[in-house]
């Protein structure tokens, strides 16, 4: 399956599964929200360009705002973790590995560990910037802090979940191809 | 010149982030102002169009609720009808009124349109709902939104056949309400916590109250007929600061399984809207 073909499924599929699935889940505490349409953007591949990165997280983001119902909320969090990734892809690993192994990053291209602390980076801060907007809206200190940490925890067993469940064959990029 | 364009060409990506990140927070400030977000009419259409897709699904599992909340809905109506009284005095008769304009000169004031709701949140810090019924239907902005058992919220947006309501579990949602018998008035409000309790602020001490009480729409709710049932009281303390009472409310909708709604259209509206912003210069 090309890529191209593979990344629009995940788009449709990903937001579909935001809106009809997560956002109708029964709201457990008022600080946890169940967040995972943002894994989308951090299993972009690699190779692909900066330009087209933040243009993709902008109009994902935004799809997503249409179906929640918050235009511009999301796509504005999906654009500062798309401008931030590939800074902490840099720092998390050498680059020519990055560029001609592996197609995107996942647990068997980066190593558990790598992977895991990118995860935590963009996702911690995906959630303080989508909580510090809504934040702006209502001013309430202990909202902020509780949220963040409670919907992060949260984002972070769900991606745990997605990862155990639909195992990705890490495709090896070979020289020839 | 040439400089500017290396420096832009240079920092290209950056600029592009900003330039996006700009868009969609001033999408985002327009939104939260006037509930009018860019493109809202065709992404109406095309969100509208998959959420009643969904729906038709979600639909069957509800609908054993549905049809008993319907049928309560037309036991409780029909009981309120005037055919239903018994009056042996035969000098007084009673008629049932369907015209728009009766013989002493009463119009009708309220008149109810049916909707299906096609999409629902509750667990958002502003919830929306979403209705099958647009402009072509004869919906407008500001009207108001109940359902079989109480009062749901107004609506923000109007595409040609979707309208999007502010439930009443949104951060801007203010509605007028009054305590039943007592008649003190306050307004209802919600603060993100739990979507099955609103929160019922400015009743002074003096109020006689109890839990249980029956909170109504008031005859100051603006688009809202008097009288409907908004929620009933579950939880009273006193706030220090203001020497008002600080009420819980348990919603009468319940908003996680509400499947219709009534739209409410007020014929008076513009008239007396037009009347109040001739007369009142300080609003």
């Amino acid at each position: 399956m090309s890529s191209l073909l593979k990344n629009t499924i995940r788009f449709i599929l990903f937001i579909l599964i935001q809106a009809y699935v997560l956002d109708k889940i029964y709201p457990i505490q008022e600080y946890i929200k169940p967040i995972l349409y943002f894994l989308f953007i951090l299993w972009l591949p690699f190779n692909i360009s900066r330009p087209a990165l933040l243009i993709v997280a902008f109009v994902f983001g935004l799809c997503m705002d249409y179906f929640s119902g918050t235009p511009g909320l999301h796509s504005s969090a999906c654009l500062l973790i798309a401008y931030l990734r590939p800074f902490i892809l840099n720092i998390l690993l050498p680059r020519e590995i990055a560029g001609t192994s592996y197609a995107e990053p996942s647990i068997k291209s980066m190593g558990f560990a790598a992977y895991g602390v990118y995860i935590l980076i963009l996702t911690f801060i995906h959630h303080v910037y989508l909580v510090f907007l809504e934040w702006l809206q209502f001013g309430d200190l202990l909202f902020f802090i509780g949220k963040i940490t409670l919907t992060t925890a949260l984002s972070l067993v769900l991606i745990l979940i997605t990862e155990m469940l639909f195992y990705r064959k890490a495709k090896y990029k070979t020289n020839t191809a | 010149m040439r400089n500017i364009f290396l420096f832009i060409k240079k920092f290209f990506v950056f600029f592009l982030f900003l330039v996006l990140q700009v868009i969609s927070i001033s999408i985002l400030i327009t939104y939260n102002k006037t509930h009018q977000a860019i493109f809202s009419g065709i992404a109406n259409e095309m969100t509208g169009w998959v959420s009643s897709k969904y729906n038709d699904v979600e639909y069957y599992f509800r609908l054993k609720k549905t049809n008993e909340d319907l049928a309560a809905e037309n036991s409780r109506l029909r009981t309120i009808l005037a055919g239903t009284l018994d009056e042996p005095d035969t000098t007084k008769l009673s008629r049932i009124d369907s015209l728009l304009k009766d013989t002493l000169g009463r119009v009708r004031k309220f008149n109810f349109l049916p909707a299906k709701v096609v999409n629902n949140s509750v667990n958002h810090e502003n919830n929306y709902i979403t209705l099958f019924r647009g402009s072509k239907q004869g919906v407008n902005t500001n009207m108001a939104v109940c359902g079989p058992d109480g009062i749901v919220g107004r609506i923000v947006s109007v595409s040609d056949n979707y309208s999007i309501v502010m439930s009443l579990l949104n951060h801007n949602s203010k509605v007028s309400a009054m305590i039943l018998h007592s008649n003190y008035t306050g307004i209802v409000e919600w603060h993100g916590s739990d979507p099955q309790y609103l929160e019922l602020q400015g009743i002074p001490k003096s109020a006689k109250l109890k839990i249980g009480d029956t909170v109504i729409t008031s005859n100051l709710s603006g688009n809202f007929p008097e009288g409907l049932i908004i929620g009933t009281v579950t939880e009273n303390s006193i706030d220090q600061s203001t020497g008002n009472y600080h009420l819980k409310l348990k919603s009468a909708t319940n908003f996680f399984t509400i499947q219709f709604a009534y739209l409410i259209e007020n014929s008076m509206w513009t008239e007396q809207k037009q009347l109040e912003s001739k007369s009142i210069v300080n609003p």
